[in-house]
């Protein structure tokens, strides 16, 4: 009974892709045949440019094991450089240079800025990190907020809005959607490659054992400042992206509670795998979306939608502290290890 | 299969195009209800229901439907939220915002949907009907310059305090109030010895309270809500003991209703607002007393809010264009902006008309915070300034020259002239 054993071939690359990425990616793109603006724009644009903060902390948080609070204000940094060096209805700050300057301009500063507070924080571990980011956070914010010569102080810029490139306006939704769902899909094949190639490797090998990693000729320190600048850029496009979409910012925008709400956004999605933020800001989203509506629907008073926001992420949090992923993941792995009845085995 | 046909009925939920039926008008209420002036916004939603319910829930023959979105006095919570109301619940009118950055972004939103209507909740910020204002963007209550006219000539001419220190809080509305009061205070021939900014929802004033200079003979105190009772607590502790005279949401009900003896501090602070609490005129003592029985004691404030009145003129006034054109929203509702242009808006607290740039002219009260014997506060009137306009009666060049508020401006020195 030789039967001839056929080496498989080497699967082309595209089999290789999952199928639920297939099918999530195929809804994604046909979204704006069936939602209507608001779910396109609001929800959806929002869900994207959140993910991608949040996909910077969950870079710096999964794998380099450093909780970091700073990437709401890195990317509130990009978007005041945007309305500082582009565009703005506060003429007398605005520099209106035009696109293709503002927009690496800003994306460099806020990576600059990002790495200095990297360069700071490294040399700290666990809470330590938390503490010294957060207090960084929210020096910026007070900074922002008093600051009238640069930041404009509380009232900060509006009419931010993005340029009007290939005669395309950006922020119409179908547009805005597809933009932000660009570049949220690239941030995240951008964080899958550098988690594979020998960088991702060799961060993740310091998140486990630095000194093993130092013994071995690997300069921990500057692994740990180049994820911090790498994170940077992610996040520095998110809060372009932001800008554009509110068409202003203020301090508001990278308030104590934003920067807290991006923390509670990669921890309720799951700090293991980059589509963890997407889904964490999806479900903040809906519920900061919809909490007023799902509480007067139930004759309750509107007043209390935070309540809702609140118990919805503890329930997740409660029931999975690696987040809605990893409700996911033991899901599986419980079917996995159901036996089957008739072959024996699993599966 | 159960699994995907529960997410197929979620999506079609979530997606389904909004019904809009031709004989309901829908209202969105954009209000605060979180952050300092929370306890505000519940009254302005209070009044919004109020207004709905006296008027049987019909405006100009259809049905009222109404949607509140809360915002957190951010600009972008604002947006946020307006653009929901208008993209998603697919409402007609949005009535508020409640704070003076937030009626600034929604000016420049209502740009972008010239076919819907936004009546202003309460904001103030000058800015938003006086620099390049949206043409659907309308405001019934006067703004935070014309609130705070009236109260510095009374101090000087009235108490004779002519040196003060002021405390404002470090944003548009905060600026504004305080130009209203400067304007009028330097021309009458007082002098602003020092001012201090402090940021909105700051806890710790005892660096300002420390640094307050000894030699005025008042202090004004332009903060509000919770701000306002860590000011006077912290105020108190430090024994201080000056005269004080506040800005217009300083001896609001927020503030006179709240727990603790620090408010006690504010007994005989002359404020400047738009409410008189012992107005005696028979339509706002009849408004005070729906308002009192349409709500149980703990639920709502002794007499409505300054928030809640701004909300009850704001959804009055659509609710009486509505009548006067018979509901007809159709041609992108330019039925409604001409008819709220013109009205003649018969409050509670008098007539209200629209200028050129479609803000209130109005009466603006002088209080004086006294005990009402009861162990409480209240607000007793003291004077008037009728028909305070939106340039403060300037010419609109001079109101223009003199700049936009600001930590700056005005300069008391030139308007003292």
């Amino acid at each position: 009974m030789a039967v001839i054993e056929r080496q498989p071939a080497e699967p082309y690359w595209v089999e290789r892709i999952p199928a639920p990425v297939w099918a999530v990616g195929f809804l994604l793109l046909i979204m704006p045949a069936v939602a209507n603006d608001f779910v396109l724009f609001q929800v959806f644009g929002w869900t994207f440019i959140l993910g991608m903060i949040a996909l910077s902390l969950m870079f710096l948080a999964g794998y380099g094991g450093m909780v970091s609070l700073i990437q709401m204000s890195v990317a509130a940094l990009a978007g005041y450089m945007v309305a500082i060096f582009g565009p703005s209805g506060v003429e007398a700050l605005s520099l209106f240079l035009p696109w293709y300057v503002y927009i690496p301009v800003a994306v460099v500063i806020a990576t600059i800025g990002g790495a200095l507070v990297g360069a700071l924080a490294v040399r700290t571990e666990g809470i330590y990190t938390i503490m010294i980011t957060l207090a960084i956070a929210s020096a910026f914010f007070y900074f922002t907020r008093q600051n009238y010569g640069i930041f404009n102080g509380y009232t900060g810029f509006n009419l931010v809005v993005p340029p009007q490139l290939f005669g395309v306006d950006w922020r119409q939704p179908v547009p805005f959607y597809y933009l932000t769902l660009g570049m949220a899909a690239l941030s995240w094949l951008v964080v899958v490659y550098v988690s594979r190639s020998p960088f991702g490797l060799a961060l993740q090998g310091v998140r486990d054992n630095p000194r093993r990693m130092a013994a071995l000729g690997f300069n921990v320190t500057a692994h740990r400042i180049a994820a911090y600048a790498f994170a940077s850029v992610i996040a520095a496009f998110g809060g372009i992206l932001l800008v554009w979409q509110n068409a202003q910012i203020s301090p508001g925008t990278a308030g104590i509670p934003a920067v807290i709400d991006i923390l509670v956004i990669a921890v309720v999605g799951g700090l293991k795998r980059p589509i963890g933020p997407f889904i964490g800001a999806l479900i903040y989203v809906l519920l900061r979306s919809f909490a007023p509506d799902a509480l007067s629907a139930f004759g309750l008073s509107t007043e209390r939608f935070k309540l809702l926001i609140g118990l919805g992420f503890l329930l997740i949090v409660f029931f999975s502290p690696d987040g809605v992923l990893g409700l996911w993941e033991r899901w599986r792995a419980r079917r996995a290890s159901k036996a089957d009845p008739l072959r024996g085995g699993s599966r | 299969m159960k699994k995907y046909f529960l997410g197929a009925v979620a999506a079609a939920a979530l997606f389904a195009p909004q019904a809009m039926a031709q004989d309901t008008i829908k209202l969105g209420i954009l209000v605060a209800l979180e952050g300092a002036f929370a306890a505000g916004g519940a009254d302005g939603v209070r009044n919004v229901e109020l207004a709905i319910s006296q008027a049987g829930g019909m405006a100009g023959g259809k049905k009222i439907e109404f949607v509140v979105a809360p915002s957190d006095t951010t600009p972008d919570t604002a947006v946020r939220q307006a653009r929901k109301l208008i993209e998603q619940d697919g409402v007609d009118i949005i009535i508020g915002p409640l704070s003076g950055s937030e009626g600034i972004a929604l000016r420049d939103y209502a740009k972008t949907i010239p076919e819907k209507t936004v009546i202003n909740g309460v904001s103030g910020a000058l800015e938003t009907t006086w620099v390049d204002p949206a043409p659907n963007f309308f405001r019934f209550n006067p703004d935070g310059a014309q609130w705070g006219y009236g109260l510095g000539s009374y101090v000087v001419n009235e108490k004779g305090w002519k040196r003060v220190a002021t405390v404002a809080a470090d944003y548009s509305f905060g600026y504004t109030n305080f130009l209203g009061f400067a304007v009028d205070f330097c021309k009458a021939g007082g002098d602003i010895v020092e001012r201090f900014w402090v940021p909105l929802g700051s806890s710790d004033f005892g660096g300002v309270i420390a640094a307050l200079p000894d030699d005025v003979d008042a202090i004004y105190l332009g903060v509000g809500g919770t701000d306002a009772i860590n000011f006077l607590n912290q105020y108190e502790q430090a024994g201080t003991e000056t005269n004080l005279i506040g800005g217009t949401i300083m001896a609001d009900q927020t503030v006179l209703t709240s727990k603790g003896r620090a408010k006690d501090a504010l007994i005989g602070t002359p404020t400047s607002g738009w409410l008189a609490e012992d107005n005696d005129s028979p339509e706002w003592t009849s408004y005070v007393k729906a308002y009192q029985d349409a709500f149980p004691e703990s639920e709502r404030f002794p007499s409505p809010s300054l928030f809640g009145v701004g909300y009850y003129i704001a959804t009055t006034a659509a609710i009486a264009a509505l009548n006067e054109i018979g509901g007809d929203l159709s041609g992108g509702q330019a039925k409604l902006h001409a008819a709220l242009s013109s009205l003649e808006h018969k409050t509670p607290l008098g007539v209200i008309s629209l200028n050129e740039n479609r803000q209130a002219t109005g009466t603006i009260m002088i209080n004086e915070v006294v005990e009402d014997g009861q162990g409480g506060l209240r607000n007793a009137l003291v004077g008037k300034a009728e028909g305070v306009t939106q340039t403060l009666g300037m010419s609109a060049e001079d109101f223009r020259a003199m700049g936009l508020p600001s930590r700056d401006t005005p300069d008391c020195a030139a308007l003292r002239g």
